[in-house]
């Protein structure tokens, strides 16, 4: 038992080696930024603890500068955060049965989380929920880490750390590369991809995501349904099995 | 507290509670002892496919094409990364080589 868990936190520290470049240096500007606005340590931490979301962080400082509604901020929030819906449909069976880890996986669960929990890459015997919180609270320890830096000691941070965000667009490059040679069935990553890019065109980097959302499981519904169609078999039954 | 720390402190509880209540939704919908409907169930096992490829174009959302540092960077860092997982299936080296070369690409080269 001993060994296992050492086996686990070792397997769950080392995926999230990538999270602990990014985060920390994404931290440190955010951390900066709150401190040049006016709003110190305690400022930056609560944002941290309260909403814990890379982008909406960044955005709430917007918000909070602008002067904007309470309303508006909520709208806002909205848009920003709606990709997390997706995220939990996602995991609804894959945290099912986390116990008294589950409300803080939830909590804790952003993009960077989402990549590494998603994927069904675990040992035999390895216990996913143990491996997915120690993950979701690895993360969460760079980032306020990363935060807390900037906050206090942002100034004298001497080298160039310009592009360093970079680490996230790669991280789910990877993953996406890992997912695609993994599977026959390239229907949905296609789908993520093409309805993404096109949500981009039509509507604008500020508003596609939701409508992305939609038009993703609108379309992977169509093609489940003349699939099935086709060979006169109940949609939705085999659960998706993608390397049929 | 000033009115203006109040403004602050409030804002970001608001952004806190709508971004939790997004994350905690679909647990609270769909958990309990009803189990999940099989379009859920369904759409939990196709969506990470698609949600990668989402998240691939949302942090490549404001590339431009007006000038070649407005995408250059981009294409060839992540080109880079997808040639080595593809051919290592490492992704520490993959993150690490395609960081490096686009922070050097955006501070040296399309400046």
């Amino acid at each position: 038992m001993r060994r296992l868990s050492s086996e686990v936190i070792k397997k769950a520290f080392v995926d999230s080696i990538p999270i602990m470049a990014g985060y920390v240096f994404i931290g440190i500007g955010f951390g900066i930024i709150m401190v040049d606005k006016g709003m110190g340590i305690w400022w930056v931490l609560a944002a941290c603890v309260l909403i814990y979301s890379g982008a909406m962080q960044f955005v709430t400082i917007n918000l909070i500068t602008g002067g904007a509604s309470f309303v508006a901020s909520a709208v806002t929030a909205l848009m920003v955060s709606c990709r997390h819906l997706f995220y939990g449909i996602s995991m609804i069976d894959g945290y099912k049965g986390a116990g008294w880890k589950k409300p803080y996986l939830i909590y804790a669960l952003t993009d960077e989380t989402y990549a590494l929990v998603c994927r069904d890459n675990l040992p035999e015997g390895m216990d996913k929920h143990t491996y997915s919180f120690l993950v979701s609270l690895f993360n969460q320890c760079y980032w306020l880490i990363g935060c807390a830096l900037g906050a206090l000691a942002g100034s004298v941070i001497a080298f160039s750390t310009e592009g360093i965000d970079f680490a996230m667009t790669a991280l789910f490059v990877s993953i996406f590369v890992d997912q695609w040679t993994e599977t026959k069935d390239r229907s949905s990553a296609l789908t993520g991809v093409g309805v993404s890019l096109l949500c981009l065109i039509i509507f604008g980097p500020q508003h596609f995501l939701i409508p992305t959302m939609i038009g993703i499981t609108g379309v992977l519904t169509l093609i489940e349904l003349i699939r099935t169609k086709r060979r006169a078999i109940d949609p939705f039954e085999k659960g998706g099995d993608q390397n049929d | 507290m000033t009115d203006a720390a109040a403004f602050a402190l409030i804002t970001i509880v608001i952004c806190g509670l709508v971004t939790q209540a997004l994350r905690f939704l679909p647990f609270a919908l769909f958990s309990g002892g009803r189990g999940t409907p099989r379009y859920v169930a369904w759409l939990g096992k196709v969506l990470p496919y698609a949600i990668m490829g989402m998240l691939c174009v949302y942090c490549l959302r404001d590339v431009t094409f007006s000038a070649a540092s407005g995408w250059a960077p981009s294409a060839i860092a992540v080109a880079l990364v997808i040639a080595l997982q593809a051919w290592k299936h490492n992704s520490l080296l993959s993150i690490g080589a395609g960081t490096i070369c686009y922070m050097f690409l955006v501070q040296a080269v399309f400046v």
